[in-house]
């Protein structure tokens, strides 16, 4: 089957953000960005996939500016066969962003599409859900196992109270948890290689979807700053403190 | 203003989480609903109607929804929201699962873990693992919002039952998905979400047997146990009771970090905590720096003599 993945480009993960003077958003000029690392447990398992003989093609697909083009780069180096990109540079919200995927998926007519479950920089955690209303396919969230049986695909989720499984018709679309897999590196071979993959360019305007949300941003501000307490030296002194000054004990 | 709260089941008893999203109801104001979706689960509709400011309480008491699968659930609020302002639900695993959802079946967007209110339609909700707060305005007819359950105190319970409880008779089609099994965490504590008091173990536990050295802190204080990511991939302790960024978020009025070097995606999940202690044996770890009170050295030492000076 053809396996769709969503990579999304976002602030590497060990970047310390910081927020713009006026307020009017994080200031992201000159930060390292990175694959979204939900991402690229998409990826990982796209491609596990593919070694069993699961799945057949893996097309990786972005919404983003030029720039996320570094980020299929990357997905084609670690066993993606090729890539669409869909260029913005206007903020695509969720909806937006599943819109244009569910117009990917009717052209590309993939049996199963892999999302990360959240990306680290709006920490949303709807893109895949939306797709999936969209498509009206069902969806397998939050995914620390994925098996596909027979006509039906298993899904081992995550969930607060320990784990669910569920099993879902094909095509469908899955959200990745942290320990579904551990990624690959993409070695230099392979980096080279995925130079020479087919990308392909798209516009929202030509897949006929409005990028433009109801929500707006008006302010984006630091949180509460904790300052930083003291050192104890001992149990005793640690048990006082808190009785005595907190009061919590 | 009218309002539908999806309410959060756990085993099929009401879950604490509903209270506080009830809570985020009132300061957006007007009649609060409350949606009890499951089978069996007329305990938790009666729960539900004990909880202040509850107005009505709809029982969707029906095999299909069983097990809170997102596809009937979205199915079932997509038929139920054109009475509605606002549909809420904490963001929950089940929150998060199904909101979305509906949110694109009615062509709106959503608002992920709002941490306050500032009107009706303008809400505060963190951004880049806490690293900023966004205020943020929807402008959409019905507004489909998660509540992150920290941010809001959780109402009281009237004890009166005055909201009246009514079944509705929606029943779904779900052909697409079906539950297989479900592995739950067995546990006497109280929940993570909800305890006063929060322990948690890092990689420095070094290894799933000595969490018991957490365990009888844990009693002494009543209170629920965490991990950081690195013990919960380490295979220390199962997924459910991952803190942070991607696990679970908690502001209890104490959260004791032990062995844990305070990674700001574990931060995220605590650092709203009232009372922060932190013991590891690094006196650089970063974690010291969000902790009211720190103490330096072994926790295979620091660990039992606090056991018994407690
Ligand atoms: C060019 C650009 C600039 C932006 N600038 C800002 C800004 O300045 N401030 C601001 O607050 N927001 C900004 N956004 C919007 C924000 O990034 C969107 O909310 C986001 O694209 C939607 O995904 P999410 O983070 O809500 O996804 P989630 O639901 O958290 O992500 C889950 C998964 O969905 C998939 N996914 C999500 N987005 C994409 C994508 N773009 N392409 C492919 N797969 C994807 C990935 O698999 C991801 O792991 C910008 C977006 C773009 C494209
Ligand atoms: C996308 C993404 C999401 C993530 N989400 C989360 C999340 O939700 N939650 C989370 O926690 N992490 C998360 N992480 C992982 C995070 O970045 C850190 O790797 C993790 O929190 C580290 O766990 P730790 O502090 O237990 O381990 P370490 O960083 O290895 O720290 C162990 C600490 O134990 C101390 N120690 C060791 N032995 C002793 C001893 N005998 N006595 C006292 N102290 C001792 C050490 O000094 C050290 O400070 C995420 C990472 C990514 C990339």
């Amino acid at each position: 089957m053809k396996v769709l993945v969503a990579v999304k480009r976002v602030i590497d993960y060990n970047v310390k953000i910081r927020v713009k003077a006026d307020h009017s958003d994080v200031d992201l000029t000159n930060v390292k960005m990175a694959m979204n690392p939900f991402c690229e447990i998409a990826v990982e398992e796209a491609v596990r996939l593919k070694e069993k003989g699961v799945a057949t093609e893996i097309v990786a697909v972005t919404v983003g500016p030029k720039a996320a083009q570094e980020q299929l780069r990357t997905a084609l180096a670690l066993g993606a066969d090729r890539a669409i990109h869909i260029e913005t540079d206007e903020r695509a919200e969720s909806l937006a962003v599943a819109k244009l995927l569910a117009k990917v998926v009717d052209e590309e007519q993939p049996g199963m599409v892999i999302l990360g479950k959240q990306a680290i920089d709006t920490d949303n955690n709807q893109t895949g859900q939306m797709l999936a209303a969209l498509t009206n396919l069902p969806q397998g969230t939050f995914a620390s196992e994925v098996a596909v049986d027979g006509d039906k695909l298993h899904v081992t989720r995550e969930i607060d109270g320990g784990l669910q499984t569920v099993a879902l018709t094909l095509p469908a679309i899955v959200t990745t948890d942290l320990r579904l897999n551990e990624p690959r590196y993409a070695k230099l071979p392979d980096i080279m290689k995925a130079k020479k993959k087919p990308m392909d360019m798209k516009t929202p305007a030509d897949l006929g979807v409005e990028v433009a949300s109801k929500v707006s941003l008006l302010k984006v501000e630091s949180p509460a700053e904790r300052k930083g307490g003291i050192k104890v030296a001992s149990v005793d002194e640690l048990v006082d403190k808190l009785k005595n000054e907190a009061k919590v004990l | 203003m009218s309002i539908l709260v999806l309410a959060d089941l756990h085993e099929g008893q009401l879950a604490g989480a509903t209270a506080h999203v009830v809570a985020a109801a009132e300061a957006i104001g007007g009649d609060i609903d409350v949606l009890v979706a499951g089978e069996g689960v007329q305990a938790a509709a009666e729960a539900a109607a004990k909880l202040n400011g509850v107005t009505k309480v709809r029982v969707a008491d029906n095999v299909v929804y069983a097990h809170q699968l997102a596809e009937p659930l979205s199915a079932l609020l997509v038929e139920l929201a054109d009475d509605y302002t606002h549909v809420l639900a904490s963001a929950s695993t089940t929150g998060k699962n199904v909101l979305p959802r509906l949110a694109a079946l009615k062509d709106v967007s959503q608002l992920s873990d709002i941490i306050a209110v500032d009107s009706a339609d303008t809400f505060k909700r963190p951004i880049y693992a806490g690293n900023a707060i966004a205020t943020v305005k929807s402008d959409d007819a019905l507004k489909v919002i998660t509540v992150r359950t920290t941010g809001f105190d959780a109402v009281s319970e009237g004890g009166s039952g005055s909201a009246s409880i009514e079944a509705v008779d929606v029943v779904v089609e779900n052909s697409q998905s079906s539950f297989v099994k479900e592995e739950l965490a067995q546990s006497d504590r109280p929940e993570l979400g909800g305890a006063k008091v929060v322990i948690s173990g890092g990689r420095g536990m070094g290894n799933g047997e000595n969490f018991k050295l957490l365990d009888g802190i844990a009693d002494k204080l009543g209170a629920a146990i965490g991990a950081s990511r690195a013990a919960v991939d380490a295979g220390f302790v199962p997924n459910d009771m991952q803190v942070g960024q991607t696990g679970k978020i908690v502001a209890p009025e104490l959260y004791i970090a032990v062995g844990i070097s305070g990674a700001i995606q574990h931060l995220a999940g605590m650092k709203d905590s009232k009372v922060i202690v932190a013991i590891n044996k690094d006196d650089e770890a970063p974690i010291f720096q969000v902790a009211d009170y720190g103490l330096v050295g072994d926790l295979f030492e620091i660990l039992p003599e606090l056991e018994s000076n407690i």
